[in-house]
């Protein structure tokens, strides 16, 4: 039992890195469709340079820096040429796939190098949760501070309000001497290089190695949980822990023949709750629930920032 | 302190939004700012706050040239500005609204001192709400305690008691002369001659982008009146025909919009009938139209036209029993980018089968060009169409049997002869049986060619008046809230 | 969220850029594996028209492709991003296949009957993504993207379960379908069913855009809803129609796929053509005139590249970078010009 909820926490890993990243861009109202894309074309930058250097800190590095850098072109796509974020995202997410085939094609089938297991003396001594928690390696360590990072920032911090601010009501924050587009650009960026440690967590830790569509998907299901999280870093993390075990049960199902459908229906899951999340924001009774009760308000709400993919205009 | 603008400039392609602006204010100073829609009023404000920049001239406190590029700078001179409809964010709550954009961090800090500043004036906040939930004049009340927790020394107000209760204007000008007794600058927009001259210590009049009067309170009204609207306007008598069956008939209308709420509104229209819709922007004229277009469902009440109750049916029912719209924004809500002046024919025009008929569509387009003297090509996007003409299309675009046309600001921005034109056309659809409703900004147009002129104020309607037996200055006092009786 | 369909304007100069630029990246990346750039370039035009057998294959891949893209041109106009239409393809291969699989008659009967069931089931996955965003107001990305994962989750398990393989569960498909129903063919690959099917969609799609009041109307409700709204169009039918539309088109798209190339049900059965035809009307800039031309060169492109991992050694995805940079090119460069021209113009007036 506490394996398979360790191997639970391990393989959603990578996933809640990818979705802390995204739920941050699109806090401060920028949405990044290249997702899939970048996190294949980062997994296998991170592989490459790992198998390269030897380094998988190195690796690490290379996978951040190539998702930032297709973040960057996203915002200034939207900011400077005043372009559609979904489109050019939408087109990068396409070219940035075909990309890390293309230039991933020398590594397949190679043995790379792992991120090194780490056991957190003391600590992975605890009962249970010593072995859930704290018996892994340092990349899936990382997420956990992700979360925890995100969460702070977002809801405890001076700027973490303004960054919602900026989603928000873009005007409003500007008004408040914000300077908003050169924010948006930041926390585009940020966000972008956490997507990248996700495809280094998936090629050098929960799969080892790297292969062609390698992440399947990946990058879709975390848009679809960063809706389902209703924007809020610790209900994502749930999302990706949830599907986590949905895939891990899926694994388990798989020799069992009668149930072979239901194993491959698994991963459409996440996208029936987050249309359901979408369809429930729109009913009132909802929303009048969360106005009675504010402490949960925020943790139920599930509505997007207001400004979210709209260009922000001075005049 | 002092706060000087000079000579401040801003176009907008052709509109001479300020051209050529001077104000100074002095130390604890409660100074008005008025003028009708379009003045300029509201982009002085904007480049006062940083907001938008000026095109030259020059922002002055205490003697100093500040180089003001955006609200990071005004802010840091000490201006702070309370917009008309108040820039917070809706699901925050109001204590994270009051810390957000303030360096200070200390949220326990905060809240105490959210409480004792409002305290100090009356008002009443819960830190937890979402400010969603407040009033209009919660949200101000909440954007002023920040200003001044910011360290405002200047305050503008835009248009700040559109929308608000008479307990929380109350509160709020108690507040105002406290602040400027403590020194503080407050400069006070608004196009409410009553109000400004309740509170204010000296006015500057702005008409059509200038600064046209600096004057100490009190003062004569009419003199304020003169300054705001230009020389009194010499009346045209309209010949007024016999009017024919009910038109339209609204009995015990309640609406609510977004900031206004119209209450049991009761107008009967006559065919042939001209009314003209008074008042300042944001005062229930528009709302009364949308209402009567089927574009947003009365809360209660009938509205009666083509013989059915047609009170919550949707937009197209009203169309059918032959109301028609024609909004303000001709680019945003009638005309459409990209789309030619011959499709807008197809678009407006009846459907003669599934295939369009380019041949034909393209003659019908260019007579009906020539019969409304349109300048521009059957191919010209809409938006190469100047203001005008885009009105001449829009015009055009009318079927001709229209039982209502519900019209906003029919002449805005156009110059005479256009309007000329425009008036003439309506005209002639009057005398074949057409109401018009409109409203406007323009006095002399609703003394000119109204039947009847209803006034609106803060949502309610003040006044029905005559058109023949009214005149300008009646008028404008009345849009100023001011009643001579 | 606005999800308005991006303005794109393409200044006579843009494409061309977009096209040198393109492929003088790929040039770089392909003389950076060590193989000739030139040699590349050839291969692809070789493998793609080199011969009739070749040619027929690409025109073959050239329908889907066509058949999506003309749906999109649809939606485009209305303003809405169909990310769902690689599901509207999927179903509509799903109902080719059941009736391929199922239907005892002669071929014509079969094929016709499976047409109309693909059109059938596209249709109504388009209008399901449809009804959310009207109704519901679920955007149509992420309602698309949520059917485009359940058409698939779907399929596969149709494939490893009750259509499996006699035998095997395995995910390379079905059985191949019955004789009957299969496309008839000349020579090996080419079916003119499907050619003539693609070039009725393109016209038709065409002249439903320049020459009926549907098409005006649908280009209004897209341009600015609001003004459509007030001039008297029902927005909400128009939208609903363009995803109908769109879902019927990519629906044949998947029939195509399934009994005229594949001739059995495959998890892959959508093969990409769907985000690929999103590609190919943004290059167009949702003009359905250019969209077949484009599509057949980016079908040259992706028939092509299989060649070159057969003789050069590289991967085969190098068209699909091609595809991306291309349409990534002409994006930034029309954008970048957009913006110049405007700025000129806004520091002209004052």
């Amino acid at each position: 039992m506490e394996a398979t909820i360790a191997t639970i926490v391990a393989t959603a890993a990578p996933l809640v890195y990818a979705t802390m990243g995204e739920t941050i861009a699109e806090k401060a109202g920028v949405i990044n469709l290249s997702l899939d894309g970048s996190i294949l074309l980062s997994a296998m930058a991170g592989f490459a340079t790992t198998y390269v250097t030897g380094s998988v800190l190195l690796g690490f590095l290379a996978a951040t820096l190539v998702s930032a850098i297709i973040a960057a072109l996203i915002a200034f796509a939207s900011i400077e040429l005043n372009l559609n974020q979904i489109a050019v995202g939408f087109v990068l997410t396409l070219f940035a796939a075909e990309l890390s085939s293309f230039l991933g094609r020398p590594y397949v089938g190679v043995r790379g190098t792992a991120v090194p297991h780490w056991e957190i003396p003391l600590l992975s001594d605890i009962p249970f949760l010593g072995a859930v928690l704290f018996d892994h390696n340092l990349s899936v360590y990382g997420s956990f501070v992700a979360v925890i990072a995100a969460y702070v920032f977002i809801f405890r911090t001076r700027k973490g309000l303004e960054l919602q601010g900026i989603g928000e009501r873009p005007e409003a924050a500007f008004a408040r001497g914000i300077p908003v587009n050169r924010m948006r650009y930041l926390y585009t960026v940020l966000g972008g290089s956490l997507v990248g440690m996700a495809g280094a967590a998936y090629s050098l830790d929960v799969k080892f190695g790297w292969r062609e569509n390698l992440t399947l998907n990946f990058g879709w299901i975390a848009l679809a949980i960063v809706i389902f999280g209703g924007w809020h870093p610790v209900r994502a993390a749930f999302g990706c822990y949830l599907f986590g075990a949905l895939q891990v049960l899926a694994l388990k199902l798989q020799p069992v023949s009668a149930l072979q459908g239901v194993s491959q229906i698994l991963p459409i899951l996440p996208f029936v709750l987050m249309i359901f999340t979408l369809v429930i924001v729109y009913l009132d009774w909802f929303r009048r629930f969360g106005e009675r009760h504010p402490r949960w308000q925020r943790l139920l709400s599930s509505e997007p920032p207001a400004g979210i993919g709209r260009v922000f205009e001075r005049e | 302190m002092s706060l000087e603008l000079r000579d401040i400039r801003k176009y907008f392609g052709e509109v001479r939004a300020n051209d050529g602006v001077s104000i100074r204010v002095e130390r604890g100073e409660l100074h008005g700012l008025l003028g009708e829609n379009g003045a300029g009023k509201s982009t002085l404000m904007k480049i006062l706050s940083g907001f938008i920049e000026a095109d030259s001239g020059e922002v002055v406190v205490d003697d100093q040239v500040i180089a003001m590029k955006s609200p990071r700078d005004a802010i840091a001179a000490g201006i702070g500005m309370l917009h008309q409809d108040p820039l917070v964010f809706l699901p925050f709550s109001v204590l994270e609204n009051f810390v957000l954009g303030n360096p200070r961090a200390d949220r326990d800090q905060a809240r105490s001192e959210l409480l004792r500043l409002g305290e100090s004036f009356g008002f009443a906040f819960e830190p937890e709400a979402p400010v969603r939930t407040l009033t209009v004049g919660e949200r101000q009340q909440l954007e002023i305690v920040r200003l001044l927790w910011l360290g405002a020394k200047v305050l503008i107000l835009d248009e700040p008691t559109t929308g608000i209760s008479a307990t929380q204007q109350a509160l709020l000008f108690e507040a105002l002369r406290t602040l400027a007794g403590q020194g503080m600058i407050v400069i006070f927009v608004s196009h409410k001659l009553e109000e400004v001259e309740a509170l204010c210590d000296r006015v500057t009049v702005m008409r059509r982008g200038r600064a046209v009067g600096d004057v100490p309170l009190p003062a004569p009204i009419d003199r304020l009146v003169e300054m705001m609207f230009g020389r009194a306007v010499k009346v045209a008598e309209r010949d007024h025909r016999g009017l024919g069956d009910v038109a339209i008939e609204l009995a015990r209308l309640c609406v609510d919009d977004r900031l206004v709420s119209l209450r049991d509104l009761d107008l009967l229209v006559h065919r042939g009938e001209v009314i003209g819709l008074a008042g300042l922007e944001g005062s229930g004229q528009r709302t009364l139209l949308r209402s009567c277009a089927g574009l947003l469902a009365p809360r209660s009440g009938r509205l009666e036209a083509g013989g059915a109750d047609l009170a919550g049916h949707p937009y197209h029912e009203h169309r059918e029993a032959g109301i028609h719209y024609l909004p303000a924004g001709r680019l945003e809500e009638g005309l459409i980018r990209g789309v030619t002046v011959a499709e807008h024919f197809l678009l407006a025009g009846e459907r003669k089968g599934p295939i369009i008929d380019w041949d034909s569509a393209h003659d019908e387009a260019r007579r009906r060009i020539e019969e409304h003297s349109i300048v521009g090509t059957t191919d010209s996007p809409a938006e190469s169409l100047s203001g005008g003409n885009q009105q001449r299309l829009l015009l055009a675009m009318m079927p001709a049997g229209v039982d209502v046309l519900l019209m906003e600001h029919p002449t805005r921005g156009l110059d005479i002869a256009s309007a000329d034109w425009v008036w003439s056309r309506l005209l002639e659809r009057v005398e074949q049986g057409t109401a018009i409703i409109f409203s406007s900004a323009d006095l002399d147009e609703l003394l000119r060619y109204s039947d009847r002129i209803i006034v609106f104020f803060a949502g309610r309607v003040i006044a029905v008046l005559d058109a023949a037996d009214t005149d300008a200055v009646r008028l404008a006092h009345l849009i100023g809230g001011k009643d001579l009786g | 969220m606005t999800t308005r369909r991006p303005i794109l304007r393409f200044r006579p100069g843009s494409r061309i850029i977009a096209v040198v630029l393109a492929l003088g990246f790929t040039s770089l990346l392909v003389a950076a594996t060590g193989a000739s750039p030139f040699e590349a370039f050839r291969l692809l035009w070789q493998g793609s028209v080199g011969t009739t057998d070749k040619l027929a294959n690409t025109l073959m891949t050239w329908v889907p492709l066509a058949l999506a893209s003309a749906g999109l041109v649809v939606t485009f106009s209305a303003g809405l991003w169909n990310i769902g239409v690689e599901g509207q393809i999927v179903m509509g291969a799903i109902a080719a296949s059941w009736v391929a699989r199922e239907v005892d008659l002669g071929t014509a009967a079969i094929i016709t009957l499976a047409v109309a069931a693909g059109l059938v089931a596209g249709m109504l996955w388009g209008l399901l993504a449809g009804v959310l965003r009207v109704y519901a107001r679920v955007n149509e990305i992420f309602g698309g993207l949520g059917l485009d994962f359940v058409a698939t989750g779907l399929v596969v398990y149709l494939v490893i379960g009750p259509w499996k393989r006699s035998g095997i569960a395995s995910t390379s498909g079905t059985d191949l379908f019955p004789r009957e129903a299969w496309m008839p063919t000349i020579g090996d690959r080419l079916a003119p069913i499907a050619i003539v099917l693609a070039v009725i969609a393109i016209v038709a799609v065409f002249a439903l855009m320049r020459g009926t009041y549907f098409g005006l109307r649908l280009k209004a409700v897209g341009a600015n809803p609001t003004s459509a709204f007030i001039i008297g169009i029902r927005t909400h039918r128009y939208l609903l129609a363009a995803m109908a539309i769109g879902g019927a088109l990519a629906g044949v798209a998947g029939t195509v796929q399934a009994i005229g190339f594949q001739h059995k049900l495959v998890p892959a059965i959508s093969g990409g053509y769907g985000f690929l035809g999103i590609l190919v009307v943004l290059l167009a800039a949702y003009r359905a005139a250019l969209v077949a031309p484009i599509a057949f060169f980016f079908v040259m492109i992706s028939v092509g590249s299989s060649q070159l991992s057969l003789r050069l050694g590289l991967d085969s995805s190098i068209g699909g970078v091609i595809q991306g940079a291309l349409v990534l090119t002409a994006v930034l460069v029309g954008g970048w010009q957009v913006q110049r021209a405007t700025r000129r113009a806004a520091a002209e007036e004052v």
